[in-house]
């Protein structure tokens, strides 16, 4: 069962032409990763499928045609979205910015959130721009685990974080994914395989690799070529 | 002594329609990027509401009259704005070139508007005689009028830092201004909160021109394009999106432009304004309650 499907996908920023036909599919209530070295375009891949970049091309979320979709509509349709750098609401309390994620006729499940991100929880009444930027992370996923999302997209969620908050963010992430469908944007190649099924690997813009995890993680040649990572 | 105090009132019953003024022009510029160039007008329209009650409604008794135009300015002021956004603004977001273009149009014709309407001479308000007396405070006698707009000033500030702290549309908002695409990303029509804030914007102004009216003893068309021009000085010294940086400023330029044109030389206080506004752009480019652009 297939719950995103992307193909001959086309973005520019400005003058620069950054994806060039993007294609790949991601299976539902699976993990895959989207991977590839710095600037080949995988926020701007995440960025089209939230309609926050004028995009050409398909993008299907489920029924959804997101290339026509206002964002607003993308999300309430059940598409959680972390982006590259967190993008919490500094000015804001933490408590403040869960409540702006909670959507109408809508439970939120705060309990699940700080059960996962205790840190949190003491810090509610706290301006989210003066969070450590791992408690800036836990933020971030939280907001979009308040609801029962059946997409997530996600950006980065480990960059620059210390060791110990990354393995707490993977875990996180591997509880989410439980019952939704994950791509997930990760330069950590450690992190990637602990939680995805599926590879993608873009470079320069278009699709150069998809297949399993397992086996992009065991050939060193293909991870060294498009990654620039020796694994092992 | 005397006459310190009673500049000093003067002085904070002009930031007070400063206020009124810039705040609606500082949300509209932090959630929207929209440099609105026609919110004089809505500060004029106030303003001729505000004589037309008071000029109209010759049997209702004098004190109730007035506020019944106070609020008729508001419900102008705030009519246009949310039609202006719904009608024109809406189709050009992200176009700031056009945006602008628009909106100095917008305001060159409304003035022009009201010039053919009610002719380019001033009209005097009909206004409680209680206005002009004075009162005495530490041995300045303050007209009445002054303590009037600043009080007013006061509860609208409380009232809008009360709406944007404790309603959804208030915290949509305040997220709205710091980073309006992630709104969206959560799943909220962010459109929504543009007409709100237009109408807020409006409805803030139109009061000020109701009392500027006051103020200036009299309303003319281009007197919101003035005084619109300080307006723009306040934001950008106070930080664009934020209220209390714009309270701030409205004291801060007030105060300067009543002190310089009165210890000074007078004349001198818009000057000294601009030379403030390069003063606080050198030191603190992002405005005195601004955040720093990432």
């Amino acid at each position: 069962m297939i719950a995103i499907e992307v193909a001959d996908l086309n973005v520019w920023r400005g003058d620069a032409h950054v994806l060039h036909g993007v294609e790949f599919s991601v299976a539902r209530n699976e993990v895959t990763a989207l991977l590839g070295r710095n600037g080949v375009g995988k926020s701007t891949t995440l960025l089209a499928m939230m309609g926050l970049l004028p995009a050409q091309g398909t993008i299907r979320i489920d029924a959804t045609d997101a290339i026509a979709t206002p964002t607003h509509l993308i999300a309430q349709g059940g598409v959680g979205y972390v982006p590259e750098d967190r993008e919490v609401f500094a000015s804001l309390t933490v408590a403040e910015n869960f409540r702006l994620a909670e959507r109408p006729n809508t439970e939120p499940r705060y309990e699940m959130v700080y059960s996962l991100f205790p840190d949190l929880y003491g810090r509610k009444e706290q301006a989210a721009g003066t969070l450590s930027g791992g408690q800036q992370q836990m933020l971030a996923l939280g907001r979009v685990l308040l609801n029962p999302n059946k997409i997530l997209l996600i950006d980065e969620p480990t960059k620059g974080l210390a060791p110990i908050i990354v393995e707490q963010v993977v875990e996180a992430l591997a509880h989410a994914a439980e019952d939704a469908t994950v791509l997930l944007v990760e330069q950590n190649l450690w992190v990637a395989g602990q939680l995805a099924n599926d590879a993608v690997v873009l470079d320069q813009g278009q699709v150069v690799h998809s297949g399993p995890m397992d086996e992009l993680i065991n050939d060193s040649a293909l991870a060294g070529r498009y990654l620039g990572v020796e694994v092992r | 002594m005397s006459s310190f105090v009673l500049f000093t009132l003067t002085g904070l019953g002009l930031a007070g329609l400063y206020f009124l003024l810039a705040s609606g022009l500082s949300l509209i510029f932090g959630l929207m990027s929209v440099l609105n160039l026609a919110h004089g007008a809505f500060f004029a329209a106030g303003g001729y509401t505000a004589w037309f009650v008071m000029d109209a409604l010759d049997s209702v008794p004098i004190g109730l009259r007035f506020i019944v135009a106070l609020l008729a300015a508001g419900l102008v002021g705030a009519s246009a704005g949310a039609v202006i956004e719904r009608v024109l603004v809406r189709r050009l977001y992200g176009q700031h070139v056009e945006q602008i273009l628009l909106t100095i149009g917008l305001g060159m014709a409304a003035v022009a508007l009201m010039g053919g309407w009610f002719s380019y001479d001033p009209r005097l308000l009909t206004q409680p005689d209680w206005f002009g007396d004075t009162t005495e405070i530490a041995g300045a006698n303050v007209p009445n009028n002054r303590l009037l707009i600043l009080g007013v000033a006061i509860l609208f500030f409380i009232g809008l830092m009360t709406f944007l702290k404790r309603t959804r549309h208030g915290l949509i908002i305040r997220a709205g201004v710091e980073n309006p695409s992630m709104v969206r990303a959560l799943g909220i029509d962010v459109s929504r909160s543009f007409t709100i804030v237009f109408a807020l914007g409006g409805l803030l102004a139109g009061v000020g021109g109701a009392l500027g009216t006051v103020y200036f003893n009299g309303i003319s068309p281009s007197l919101g394009t003035t005084q619109l021009i300080f307006a723009f000085i306040v934001v950008v010294i106070g930080g664009l999106g934020s209220i209390p940086g714009t309270a701030l400023a409205s004291v801060l330029v007030a105060l300067t432009q009543i002190y310089v044109n009165n210890y000074l030389t007078s004349g001198l206080g818009s000057i000294s304004v601009v030379v403030l506004l390069a003063g606080v752009l050198l030191v603190r480019p992002q405005g005195l309650l601004g955040k720093a652009a990432p």
